[in-house]
């Protein structure tokens, strides 16, 4: 009789197993985890990673051939955008500003909410015309204060503000100029009223599985800034960029061609 | 059932319990609070100040902290206040290059002025980032040798046997025993309001006045990175503060004899980088820089014009070292003295509750 009993729970628990499983697999109403997918942000300078350390100390080579240290790197980005295989996307239209050098913001969790699924994911860099249009308290105290354009050069937000030195080799001896690479929407104000053209670009990183936990790195080759597709001239692009509208083409087509891919 | 009512009971009796324990703890000393007169065009476009929450502002408190900037007992020999080199005739700065200590002794550094410090709660403070907040900074000179030169405990036991700060510490901190953080969250209170935003160009941007002419081109050069280019390191008008409170190489030096941030952090890569200064009130500041080396501001224009000395931590934002600098016209800086002025706050430094 115990004997009986005990096999009698075995296949009774068994049964409840099976039954289980099946359940779970035929039932399409389960509804999906819901996840918070978050973004990493890392720098290289082709494939190097670029640590705090490197900034001033690190000497680079563009692909111009011109030697270079990096002293800042702050840049924003907004609208993160995940789609899926049907056609709906998602964003919580926020920004994140980064500060490489300082460490700030690497880490950053766009405010949406998603099924788990595989989904195509896009960030802008910078502000495209609407955000840009917009008044932010945070970003008009962010970088000290001074992440805003003056309206003379079309107002709104900067990009990015690159800065380092590079070294001149046409002076005897050789000198360490400035150069400060700011991205910012194009303008010309010599026109009346100013001409303004949006530098800023979607980056399409790609399908990416999400899944709870999911945090997605998305890396930054500096390099990339000085290569593709216009090889830049630091002799000649150094410094005084924001009013130079071609210079603000030039960097956004430069952004939009590998400067950014996905970890 | 009898059992469930006897545990409803205990539960009952437990939760009388911990609520009479909690009734019975004193509960912590509260002031009266009170709150920043921010004006508009701070709340309308920056973040608000971040008090902090170990320090909140109150009434008593901004009280104590203002009769304790005026007063000279926490310097050794009773002669010294805060107010003693930051005055609010030169908008809580100096005129002086050094400052005097007690003993005759000169400082190094030209004393910051005082103004709209509640919003630098992002970043250090001193020309040299020593000071992580205002309560840490006021710590420093009552004891610098070269300053107020005394001891926390003398001055502390100074306030103690006063006829009148036993009661003002009771009514600002609940306690008549005072103690050296009392005395700097204190005065860090009083420090957090003092605001300036009322100059020419403040009443401006509201629409209130107009620029003249000479000041509007003032502001275009300096909005002009091909000409100025002042505002990626002094900020913008949709910043009200005119500075971006970081540290900066602005070109004074080849060589360093006061390595400023670097000698915080003992980071190479700061030598020779100082605190931006806010440009408000430069009408009243003089003199300039860290070490006061300009008199005038047509000196500090003369330097990012045509004096910009190269060294390995200049900040890549001062163009054209290789010739001095941007080489603005005459006629260019005069429009950007006009502008620069039209910052000043006059208002400021009549403010009853300052003085």
């Amino acid at each position: 009789m115990p004997l009986f009993h005990s096999t009698f729970v075995a296949r009774l628990l068994m049964g409840l197993i099976i039954v289980s499983f099946i359940s779970c697999k035929d039932n399409d109403d389960t509804p999906l985890a819901e996840v918070n997918p978050s973004f990493n942000f890392t720098h290289n300078w082709d494939g190097v990673p670029i640590q705090n350390s490197d900034y001033e100390n690190t000497t680079y080579v563009n692909e111009n051939g011109e030697s270079l240290t990096l002293s800042k790197l702050v840049y924003l980005i907004s609208d993160i955008t995940f789609s899926d295989a049907q056609g709906n996307t998602f964003s919580a239209g926020d920004y994140n500003l980064i500060d490489a050098r300082e460490g700030i913001n690497l880490n950053f969790a766009p405010d949406v909410t998603l099924e788990e699924g595989t989904y195509n994911v896009s960030f802008t860099f910078g502000f495209d015309d609407e955000d840009n249009a917009g008044d932010y308290p945070d970003l008009n105290t962010a970088d000290g204060g001074v992440w805003i354009v003056p309206m003379m050069l079309g107002g709104g937000y900067h990009y990015m503000k690159l800065e380092g030195k590079y070294t001149d080799t046409q002076t005897t001896p050789s000198s360490e100029v400035g150069f400060a690479y700011h991205a910012i929407r194009a303008n010309d104000n010599s026109t009346d009223p100013i001409t303004l053209q949006d530098t800023s670009f979607i980056v399409n990183l790609g399908e990416v599985v999400v899944s709870p936990g999911t945090e997605i790195e998305i890396q930054m080759n500096v390099a990339e800034w000085f290569k593709n597709p216009h090889t830049w001239n630091l002799y000649e692009l150094y410094m005084m960029l924001m009013p130079n509208f071609q210079a603000q083409i030039l960097m956004s087509e430069n952004g939009a061609n590998g400067v950014f891919t996905k970890g | 059932m009898l059992g469930n009512i006897k545990n409803i009971g205990l539960i009952g009796g437990l939760v009388v319990f911990l609520l009479a324990c909690n009734g019975d703890e004193p509960s912590p000393y509260m002031a009266t609070p009170a709150n920043l007169d921010v004006p508009d065009l701070f709340a309308n476009s920056i973040l608000p100040p971040q008090i902090p929450n170990d320090n909140p502002l109150t009434v008593e408190g901004i009280a104590l902290g203002k009769t304790l900037f005026y007063d000279p007992i926490l310097s050794a020999n009773n002669t010294q206040a805060c107010a003693s080199c930051h005055l609010p005739s030169q908008a809580f700065s100096d005129p002086n290059p050094f400052s005097v200590g007690i003993d005759g002794s000169l400082g190094t550094r030209n004393s910051m002025p005082l103004f709209n410090l509640a919003w630098h709660d992002r970043g250090p403070l001193n020309w040299d980032g020593s000071a992580i907040n205002l309560e840490e900074q006021i710590f420093e000179p009552v004891t610098n040798p070269i300053e107020m030169a005394n001891t926390w405990p003398n001055a502390v036991q100074s306030l103690q046997n006063s006829g009148i700060y036993p009661e003002l510490f009771d009514a600002a901190f609940g306690t008549t025993q005072i103690d050296s953080v009392m005395v700097s969250k204190a005065i860090a209170q009083f420090v957090r309001t003092l605001i300036s935003g009322n100059s020419k160009f403040d009443r401006h941007l509201l629409g209130l006045e107009e620029l003249s002419q000479e000041e509007a081109r003032g502001l275009n050069i300096f909005l002009d990175e091909t000409r100025g280019d002042c505002f990626h390191c002094h900020g913008n008008p949709g910043n009200p503060l005119w500075t971006d409170n970081r540290f900066h190489n602005n070109g004074l030096d080849a060589f360093f004899e006061d390595r400023g941030l670097g000698a915080v952090t003992g980071d190479p890569r700061d030598d020779g980088l100082f605190r931006t200064p806010s440009l408000r009130n430069l009408s009243f500041t003089a003199p300039y820089m860290h070490d006061g080396r300009f008199s005038t501001l047509d000196e500090v224009i003369d330097h990012y014009s045509e004096g910009l000395v190269y060294s390995e931590t200049i900040s890549p934002l001062m163009k054209s070292v290789a010739d001095g600098g941007v080489q603005l016209t005459a006629e260019e800086k005069s429009d950007l003295k006009a502008f620069l002025l039209s910052l000043s706050d006059e208002s400021f430094l009549t403010n009853p509750d300052y003085q």
